[in-house]
């Protein structure tokens, strides 16, 4: 005799539960953790370049960076100045879980650190999916990607808690309807707050640097 | 492109499901998938033809009910589906529109013996 078992339960409920216990154990030792997603190339590593060189006797960061295969970019974290880069490598995997995030914690002294910095793989799907236990998913957007992105990625565009939207430097050079593309965001995620600029030039930065600091000092 | 993580966490959940309830035999698992989870199914499938092996859910079907996204429009309660590349209303033209439906992603029930 066949029985139905009624179970309604999140198909991701062991990576969100794993998620809590990675945020509980940078809570206890005082961490503010981001994690940074966006399409390939769209300038997480630049932006995370950009910003720890203006952290530099205000904060102590550690890099995580995943990457399917190669540590280019954590050694280019170590270069601008982080106190610590560790590089996940994914093996072939889309996106960062929650097992990785706590694999990479438990390579850190995390009491040396106030702010974790976590830069996801890059794909504007599946990191969507996998909850890390990160305090602050931030989202790049970049002007050369195209001003409908919001319309065709809604889950990543949903999620998150800031946007950047980078290399605003190349507006003049390609099409991008900054107020079709800022509808589609008010739609999936209203207020969220966003901040336009160059990781090139660092034009914007200040703005972004500002609400790190605000929220690693705990008065977002 | 998850669906290797995604398919061991559907027979994770429904193993332990089904030894709860002290069965035999799992013979079909029930999930529930909104359009915006970006799931394969026939990926699914394949990996739990692998995975399945050897365990009591093992020849189990996979039945997958989707849940098309659907949004509401927050002037006139109009719901719609956004198949274009446009968020607006399509009766009032309104901007001011919500995501109600298409984040399902649940293991429902499983059927055992
Ligand atoms: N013009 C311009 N180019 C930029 C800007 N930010 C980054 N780039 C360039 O974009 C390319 C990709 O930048 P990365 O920082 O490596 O991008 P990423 O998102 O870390 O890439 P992956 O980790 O490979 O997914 C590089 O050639 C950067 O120099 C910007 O603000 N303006
Ligand atoms: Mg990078
Ligand atoms: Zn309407």
């Amino acid at each position: 005799m066949t029985i139905r078992v009624p179970i309604v339960e999140n198909i991701l409920n062991a990576n969100d539960r794993l998620a809590e216990e990675n945020r509980a154990r940078l809570e206890s030792a005082g961490v503010f953790s981001i994690n940074i997603m966006a399409s390939p190339g769209a300038g997480k590593t630049s932006l995370i370049e950009q910003t720890l060189p203006r952290l530099k006797n205000k904060l102590r960061v550690a890099v995580v960076d995943g990457d399917i295969a190669t540590s280019i970019d954590a050694d280019r974290a170590a270069q601008a100045g982080a106190q610590a880069a560790i590089q996940v490598n994914t093996g072939g995997d889309c996106h960062l879980d929650a097992v990785m995030l706590r694999g990479a914690l438990e390579q850190l002294d995390l009491a040396e650190f106030d702010l974790l910095i976590v830069e996801n793989v890059g794909n504007l799907v599946c990191p969507a999916s996998f909850k890390l236990g990160t305090h602050k998913s931030v989202l790049i957007a970049s002007i050369p990607e195209g001003d409908d992105k919001p319309y065709k990625y809604p889950g990543m565009y949903r999620g998150v808690d800031a946007l950047v939207v980078n290399k605003i430097d190349l507006l003049p050079y390609v099409p991008f309807k900054m107020d079709y593309f800022e509808r589609g965001v008010e739609v999936l995620n209203p207020g969220v707050v966003t901040f336009p600029l160059s990781a090139k030039t660092g034009e914007g930065i200040d703005a972004w640097i500002d609400w790190l600091i605000k929220n690693v000092n705990g008065n977002s | 492109m998850h669906e290797l993580a995604v398919t061991q966490s559907i027979l994770d959940i429904s193993l332990r499901h089904a030894k709860e309830a002290g069965a035999k035999q799992i013979t079909a698992i029930n999930l529930v998938i909104g359009e915006f989870a970006s799931i394969v199914d026939d990926s699914v499938r394949f990996y739990w033809e692998l995975f399945t092996v050897g365990t009591i859910a093992h020849g189990s079907q996979l039945n997958f009910e989707r849940i098309p996204g659907e949004m509401t429009c927050t002037s006139c309660k109009f719901s719609f589906h956004p198949a274009s590349a446009d968020f607006s209303c399509p009766n009032c033209k309104s901007e001011f529109v919500q995501i109600t439906k298409g984040d399902e992603f649940r293991v429902d029930s499983i059927d055992v013996e």
